[in-house]
């Protein structure tokens, strides 16, 4: 009697513990009261590539948003005279002092005798502390916030730090590759936004409804996929009037994008409703009196949301290739306004390509972005199949 | 056969039938009509419009009439006499231009498919053979890269690859001395010495999906009883593979070229503009910024009904291939 009562004890004490400790409670007991959508984070932080993909992108998307205060210069300042002027080594070893805090040394430009070529020369008489929150000029943050500070520099006029070089109109690619991260980044949420919507829509009715119209929207859905997508970008783009403004022509982009997009989605959802609305429990609702737009909202959506999510995520890199690839082909967004197809232009030109390879900095960018959606993706493929063993 | 094959064709009309109502709205697209643009064309190099030749245009295209009896006549004039309308850049009927490109443009989207299989298929088997070894983590690795690396940026960073390392700048298909030569064994040495790089750009982006086809059904596959049967009576491991499992695996693969075709002809348009190729997609991309939309909206309609003729022709070889297919 007495041991029982001491193990009851013990339980007791063990619950009144877990209460007050939440986070260390039992895993199995926490996954017993988990949420579907709980669960699926628990499985998906597991997933080694897809949570680094998520951290790479957190900050690229942080940096991109915050680009006022990360990049050193604007995508449109001309700075002094340095056209085409290579990457700043940053240097720790001082000539003088062995290791110090980080340094750059200032550029001067020289001609060539030989080539007759501008070729820069690194005066490495003073060095230059970079610094962090450097004072700069007074800007206004996301366009309301009053600033006068950068997050890094030399604060010296006399040593410019162009981390990727500058271009032929002596512009820091640096800032331009994260203030055109601003539109490339982006142009995937809103052409899968929309993209959701229509191919949902489409989908939904064709699979939920079925007979004749599902007929007509599935072959609409199979012609849009029998025609080769980027020509029909490349037609569509046609249709964007040149002297739009840069964010008329960033919205006509997402829609373009998003008509010739959404075809898959579609598709994901008719076949999900299609088995699901067959199932026992949307019988029983049906049966008890519920009308369609409740069916779906309330009893489908739920059981298949976890599909969309994922596609939508799989979707994002197309549209942010799609824009990459209207822009460099010089029929996305216009100069002056920058996105990475517009700064991968400059690239194009095999000569400016040999003689200053740092154009190729952006592609970078654009593959690592890609990927990182592609691990996420696949991340959360794995995470949202509850038949998963992992 | 013959039976599924006809039923093949009679789904491809409605679907040519579309395709062309979709070229003609890319021709409506841009705001003024085919006119309007030609005359302002005609201004702007300082030339006065010649009004009978308006007229002539005008009714030949049915210009001043609604939009449904411009597509009539547009349709009309191309079935009959293969006239796609005229292109006001290049000073010549659409058709021509079409004609002089498009051998290009389907020789290079067929190389690359070629390729692509050439390249996929012993992959596909050994990372399949061998799945977790680490030849199989580096075809998935690189199965990514290729995934997330767009057309244009690969021909970018190899072209300056090889330009680099071998002084050799790829533009064209062809040699300065071969560009306008006839054609001899000498000039097609010279065409494949310069048409690797784009078939190996175009190839990549559809590789990694087929090894990826081939590796998922093969893997199926080789759990089955039947391999494991061979295996127990002792059969060679090559041919066992390479005779049973891999024949089914095919199948699959076969059907992957209906939805890979939009993608190589898409990158080869891409490409074509990066490595300034003479093929139709930098006339495509031309035709669109300087409005020139019957020449647009030819292509658009050319393209994707080779396309679509190419996915029949892949069901068909499917169909041949793969019995189950046929009688269904």
């Amino acid at each position: 009697m007495a041991e029982s009562k001491d193990s009851i004890l013990k339980k007791i004490g063990n619950y009144i513990k877990n209460i007050f400790s939440k986070n260390k409670k039992d895993k199995y007991e926490r996954l017993e009261y988990a949420s579907q959508s709980q669960l699926i984070w628990y499985r998906f932080k597991k997933h080694k590539l897809a949570a680094f993909g998520l951290t790479v992108l957190a900050i690229l998307y942080f940096t991109s948003i915050f680009a006022g205060f990360v990049a050193p210069y604007t995508h449109v300042e001309r700075i002094g005279d340095y056209k085409y002027a290579p990457p700043t080594e940053i240097h720790m070893i001082s000539e003088e002092n062995g290791l110090r805090t980080p340094f750059v040394y200032s550029y001067s430009k020289e001609l060539d005798p030989e080539t007759f070529q501008y070729e820069y020369v690194i005066d490495k008489s003073t060095e230059y502390s970079l610094k962090l929150f450097v004072e700069s000029e007074p800007y206004k943050l996301l366009g309301f916030i009053p600033m006068e500070h950068k997050l890094f520099g030399t604060g010296d006029k006399d040593a410019p730090v162009f981390l990727f070089g500058t271009d032929n109109l002596s512009r820091d690619i640096f800032s331009r590759i994260l203030i055109g991260g601003r539109v490339s980044l982006f142009v995937g949420f809103g052409g899968v936004f929309l993209s959701f919507i229509i191919g949902s829509l489409l989908g939904g009715i064709s699979g939920y409804f079925g007979g004749v119209i599902d007929e007509i929207i599935m072959r609409a859905v199979e012609l849009l996929m029998s025609i080769p997508k980027i020509p029909l970008w490349i037609a569509f783009s046609a249709a964007v009037p040149r002297d739009w403004t840069a964010v008329q022509t960033y919205f006509a982009i997402t829609m373009i994008l998003a008509l010739v997009g959404w075809t898959g989605l579609a598709r994901v959802v008719r076949g999900k409703l299609m088995s699901l609305k067959n199932e026992q429990f949307a019988m029983a609702a049906r049966a008890a009196g519920a009308s369609d737009f409740r069916i779906i909202t309330k009893h489908l959506l739920p059981a298949f949301i976890s599909y969309l999510v994922v596609h939508l995520t799989l979707a994002i890199p197309g549209m942010i290739l799609g824009e990459t690839t209207l822009s460099f082909l010089g029929l996305g967004i216009q100069p002056p306004a920058v996105s990475w197809g517009t700064l991968l232009q400059d690239a194009q030109d095999l000569t400016v390509l040999a003689d200053y390879p740092w154009h190729l900095i952006p592609t970078a960018f654009v593959i690592v972005t890609v990927l990182m959606f592609n691990f996420i993706g696949d991340g959360l493929r794995d995470a949202a199949d509850p038949y998963s063993s992992k | 056969m013959g039976n599924y094959i006809l039923r093949r064709f009679l789904v491809i009309v409605p679907l040519l039938i579309v395709i062309s109502v979709i070229s003609f709205i890319v021709v409506q697209l841009p705001p003024g009509s085919y006119v309007e643009t030609y005359i302002q064309n005609l201004k702007n190099q300082g030339y006065q419009p010649d009004e009978n030749e308006i007229e002539r245009l005008e009714s030949r295209y049915g210009l001043n009439q609604p939009a449904y009896i411009q597509y009539f006549t547009w349709m009309k004039n191309m079935i009959f006499e293969g006239d796609m309308g005229r292109s006001f850049v290049y000073k010549q009927p659409v058709s021509e231009i079409i004609a002089e490109r498009a051998p290009m443009t389907i020789m290079i989207s067929l190389m690359a498919i070629l390729l692509q299989w050439i390249v996929a298929v012993p992959i596909g088997i050994f990372s399949a053979r061998y799945q977790y070894s680490i030849f199989d983590y580096i075809v998935t690795f690189f199965g990514f890269i290729g995934l997330a690396l767009p057309n244009f940026l690969f021909a970018l960073v190899l072209m300056y690859f090889v330009y680099v390392h071998t002084g050799w700048a790829v533009v064209g298909i062809f040699s300065p001395e071969f560009v306008d030569a006839s054609w001899s064994f000498a000039r097609v040495l010279d065409m494949l010495k310069n048409l690797w790089i784009p078939l190996v750009v175009i190839a990549t982006a559809g590789t990694a999906g087929l090894i990826r086809t081939l590796r998922g059904t093969l893997l199926d596959e080789l759990k089955k009883q039947y391999v494991t049967t061979a295996r127990a009576k002792g059969m060679k491991e090559r041919k066992l593979i390479l005779k049973y499992p891999v024949r089914v695996a095919i199948n699959p693969l076969i059907s992957t070229i209906g939805w890979m075709l939009p993608a190589i002809v898409g990158g080869e348009v891409v490409v074509s503009q990066v490595l300034n190729l003479k093929t139709l997609g930098p006339v495509l991309l031309g035709s669109v910024q300087s409005e020139d939309m019957y020449l647009a909206g030819g292509i658009i309609m050319i393209l994707s009904s080779l396309t679509v003729i190419g996915t029949l022709l892949s069901d068909i070889l499917l169909a041949w291939v793969d019995p189950k297919v046929r009688y269904k």
